[in-house]
């Protein structure tokens, strides 16, 4: 026992210094970020900037286009994890279910998106947008339905893992010789089982939204990395610190996320 | 639909009611993934006026775009080792942490904010730290070290691959840590059992298991570092040193016009040399997924 | 045929039958707004086939809104110009992309074409406009007989609205005043000097480099010597490879800028009071060029976009232009009608020496000089 707990011991020191080390590597232009914007006019400390991003009346005022920026990654991001998840789950579950030979397939499909850059899909996409504006008009909502084909490696990969570590094939013929149809299988007996995978998906789908800038900007629409861009030409403090409270905001979504996730696990006994 | 579940599998037969299940998944992907992609592969072999022409093609000869593309792999495939090894030290840090611990969800929260957070947000946090106004600047600039006379930050190969390890170290993390999170610790127990030492444990046991992971793993922040585009636009201005850059340069360019067939033919030629690396990295995650009990 | 082979002919056929969907284009939704003149507003060459200017002025608000792309506010005044257009006429400009360059809003008017949000007028470069007239429409403004022959286009389809000469402008208060371009190299002006945009993409840059050329004793035809300079620039370790913008004006960051003397006389006028920003043009080495003003084919709102041109190149239009340090294309006209705002025209930064203007040719060989040259020279 007592190699264990050297090991342990070990294990931890050898935990904190790398964590230290590139914490302080990550937390560098972050805290840059944190004293750039808080610089007062020759010399000292001043809370301005930040007082300015969060005066909604002022930001309403003089930076309109930081507003509709905001809402509208707000949107984005709830419409694509959504069109993702209803997307992604039913077929995934329905590939391990019933086309076992189509796995391939599916995954190849979900791993291009890391082969094609933003910036390439882009000029394939402007007839394809001609289209979707044709049909459902020209919000900067529907930059969502590209944002999904963003997110598939991502998204697969997490919700592969979750439906790997259960096992799909009992779960859903036990539901079936019970009575269920399909859509109750899903929502009732697949969906929660995966939870976290789920919920892994949501998050890397969240961070990819918020941070996206070539396709919004490419297709002249509003979104929260066009915006700051924008204000960064104007004001460069102020672009500054919206950007430091997107990644603070990303950063708190997620956390919250995880631990929704885990906080359901603890109620059932632990499984080895 | 009352067929037992059980007689597909076993048979292999497609029946089409079963495709219809996954026709939703192939059409969206359709529209919105396969058809930009033929359209942007067709025209890189059509000229200004839709004719077929391999001048595109010969036009990726010139020394421009060449060490375009030098840079761009030399950029990615540095980045990805230092990522690779940098976010493997992580990876491993933070899985020996508890799972469910404060520690653990800290630091994957923020990797999965950071991995994605390349672009304006990063330009913006890395001029605040570097550029002539930038707060190490200024604070080395105290004692006598000198960073604001030299343009450091917007060359390729030294700012913005500095610039490029901050997001490959997060994805690194991400990518890997399921691979380390798989090693079962009866693995270690067997081995320390045996009488082996942590080198040996790793040297013989931990480090094949995770060597495709890793690999794979590294070979997809090569990917990611290739395509990158926002990142490298927001900081350097002058210039295309990289590949995205000129291929964005040929769709925003207001003096050197007409070359955006020339630009799908770039776009191709990143496409061919990504394509390969992803196939590779396929491969690998398959013999992954043998071991860590898939 | 075996399944695969037939699968994958099924794949291939669904493909191209696609990408055949894609490629075409949806039906545009075309507008109708007529004005009193009887004709639909999108084929209308002058205002007065829409029953002159009061027509017009009551189809275009019935039309309500105006799409602009590519217009900063701080560039040339358009942020008054707007408000005043705004203003005067009741509706609604949507500026788009303030930060777009001449081929981002042809690529805008492309993408978003027959959608509301389309572009409905364009200030475009040179190079990008010449290239580009088959996306224009016709229309002859009221003033249209003062603008020189040589700065529009017969019928209408593209005039020239501002110019101005290319310029360096300085933080009086952090670098000393430089006389001649040449000055810059010396070791006063370290990571200090920037180019606005890259030569190979944006035109006040490119414009910028043919300017270094011919100070430094290089001519129109030949802008070899303005890549060297900057070569030799990037060599002494003064040149910043930072896109110059008014947060980093502001900020200290660039404190040396090659620039349209229109922009650089606005940061100034911006910063009065915070910093000293000055400009000059160099004696001998005046390059010029003037933006050119089109309304796209399909603008969305085609009666508002003429008003716009009217308003543009009225007197008041014109004026506000000048106010933000460009020189208006009705120069002339307007200094002879007395109309022109002389306090604004007065202080335009003097300019010594014989106007240079690219031509089309000349050009062509400076950009195929650039692309092959300018990588290697600032690497």
């Amino acid at each position: 026992m007592s190699l264990h707990a050297t090991r342990r011991r070990r294990q931890a020191g050898f935990r904190w210094t790398v964590v230290g080390v590139i914490g302080l590597f990550f937390a560098l232009p972050i805290f840059s970020m944190v004293e750039f914007t808080t610089r007062a006019p020759g010399g000292g400390r001043t809370l301005d900037t930040w007082a300015t991003l969060f005066n909604f009346s002022v930001i309403d005022a003089d930076y309109p286009e930081l507003k509709t920026g905001i809402l509208a990654s707000a949107g984005l991001t709830v419409l694509t994890v959504t069109i993702m998840l209803f997307l992604l789950v039913p077929t995934m579950t329905w590939v391990r279910l019933r086309l076992p030979r189509l796995r391939r397939t599916v995954e190849f499909i979900c791993l291009l998106p890391l082969t094609i850059p933003a910036i390439v899909l882009v000029v394939g996409l402007a007839p394809v947008y001609a289209w979707v504006a044709y049909f459902l008009g020209e919000s900067s909502l529907w930059l969502a339905l590209a944002y999904v084909i963003l997110v598939l490696p991502y998204a697969y990969r997490a919700l592969d893992a979750g439906l790997r570590a259960i096992d799909v094939k009992t779960l859903a013929e036990a539901a079936r010789s019970l009575g269920a149809g399909w859509p109750t299988v899903m929502w009732r007996v697949i969906l929660p089982n995966i939870r976290t995978a789920v919920l892994s998906a949501a998050f890397l789908s969240v961070a990819l939204v918020l941070g996206e800038f070539t396709i919004a900007s490419l297709f002249s629409r509003d979104n929260l990395q066009v915006a700051i861009n924008l204000l960064g030409k104007r004001d460069g403090s102020l672009a500054i610190a919206a950007a430091l409270a997107a990644l603070v905001l990303a950063f708190i979504v997620l956390i919250a996320m995880s631990f929704v996730g885990t906080g359901r696990r603890s109620h059932r006994p632990e499984e080895n | 639909m009352a067929e037992p579940p059980s007689t597909l599998a076993s048979t292999g037969r497609k029946p089409v009611g079963a495709l219809l299940g996954v026709v939703p998944f192939f059409a969206y992907t359709a529209i919105f993934l396969a058809i930009p992609t033929l359209i942007v592969v067709v025209g890189a072999f059509l000229d200004g006026s839709g004719r077929p022409t391999l001048g595109n093609l010969s036009a990726l000869a010139q020394p421009q775009i060449v060490s375009a593309f030098v840079h761009s792999t030399v950029l990615s495939a540095v980045t990805a080792l230092l990522g690779a090894v940098f976010g493997a030290l992580l990876t491993y840090a933070v899985a020996t942490a508890r799972a469910g611990g404060l520690l653990r969800r800290l630091v994957t929260s923020l990797c999965g904010v950071l991995a994605q957070f390349g672009g304006v947000t990063l330009a913006f946090a890395f001029i605040a730290t570097f550029s002539a106004q930038g707060f190490l600047t200024v604070w080395l600039m105290k004692y006598g070290i000198d960073l604001a006379s030299t343009t450091w930050l917007y060359d390729w190969d030294k700012g913005l691959m500095l610039v490029y390890t901050y997001f490959q170290i997060p994805l690194m993390l991400i990518v890997f840590l399921p691979a380390v999170e798989g090693l079962r610790p009866q693995w270690r127990e067997a081995a320390e059992s045996l009488g082996g030492s942590t080198w040996n444990y790793w040297r013989h046991v931990a480090g094949p298991i995770l060597a495709p992971s890793f690999i794979g793993a590294t070979l997809l922040l090569f990917t990611n570092a290739f395509s990158a585009y926002a990142t490298a636009a927001a900081l350097i201005s002058q210039g295309s040193p990289i590949i995205p850059l000129q291929i964005g340069g040929t769709l925003s360019s207001e003096v050197i016009l007409g070359q955006e067939n020339v630009g799908k033919a770039m776009a191709l030629g990143m496409v061919a040399i990504v394509a390969v690396v992803m196939t590779l990295y396929v491969v690998l995650e398959r013999r992954t997924s043998k071991w860590l009990g898939s | 045929m075996t399944r695969t082979a037939r699968r994958t002919g099924v794949a291939a056929l669904a493909t191209l039958a696609l990408i055949g969907i894609a490629a075409c284009a949806p039906p545009a939704k075309t507008s109708d707004s007529t004005g009193t003149g009887g004709v639909n507003a999108s084929s209308a060459t002058s205002a007065k086939d829409l029953g002159g200017m009061s027509g017009l002025i009551a189809a275009a608000k019935k039309e309500g809104t105006l799409n602009v792309v590519a217009l900063p506010p701080d560039w040339a005044n358009y942020g008054e110009i707007i408000k005043g257009f705004e203003a005067k006429y009741g509706l609604k400009v949507d500026s788009a992309q303030p930060d777009a360059s001449s081929a981002d809003e042809i690529t805008a008017a492309k993408n978003l074409k027959g959608q509301s949000k389309a572009p409905d007028v364009f200030d475009l470069g040179g190079a990008v406009a010449s290239t580009n007239t088959d996306m224009f429409a016709a229309y002859k403004v009221a003033t249209f007989g003062d603008v020189p022959a040589a700065l529009k286009d017969a019928n209408g389809l593209w005039v020239n609205d501002y110019g101005g000469y290319m310029s360096i402008g300085y933080d009086a208060g952090k670098v000393p005043a430089p006389a001649k371009v040449e000055d810059l190299l010396k070791p006063a002006y370290k990571g200090k000097v920037a180019l606005n945009g890259d030569p190979t993409k944006a035109g006040a840059a490119f414009s910028g480099v043919v300017m270094a050329a011919i100070s430094q004793g290089g001519t129109a035809d030949d802008i070899s010597k303005g890549v060297d300079f900057f070569k030799s620039l990037k060599a002494a370790g003064n040149f910043l490879p930072v896109d110059p913008t008014g947060a980093t004006i502001e900020s200290g960051q660039t404190p040396v800028v090659f620039d349209w003397d229109y922009l650089n006389v606005a940061q100034g006028a911006k910063l009065k009071g915070k910093m000293e920003w000055k400009t000059f043009v160099p004696a001998g080495a005046v390059v010029g060029g003037y933006y050119v003003q089109a309304i796209n084919k399909d603008a969305p709102h085609p009666a508002a976009a003429r008003l716009w041109q009217e308003y543009l190149y009225s007197d008041e239009g014109q004026n506000l232009w000048l106010k933000g340090g460009a020189r208006p294309v009705r120069e002339e006209a307007m200094v002879t009608a007395g109309t022109i705002d002389t306090a604004a025209y007065d202080s335009l930064p003097k300019a010594e020496g014989t106007p240079v203007f690219l031509t089309t040719a000349q050009s062509d060989k400076a950009k195929a000089y650039l692309t092959a040259n300018w990588a290697k020279a600032i690497g």
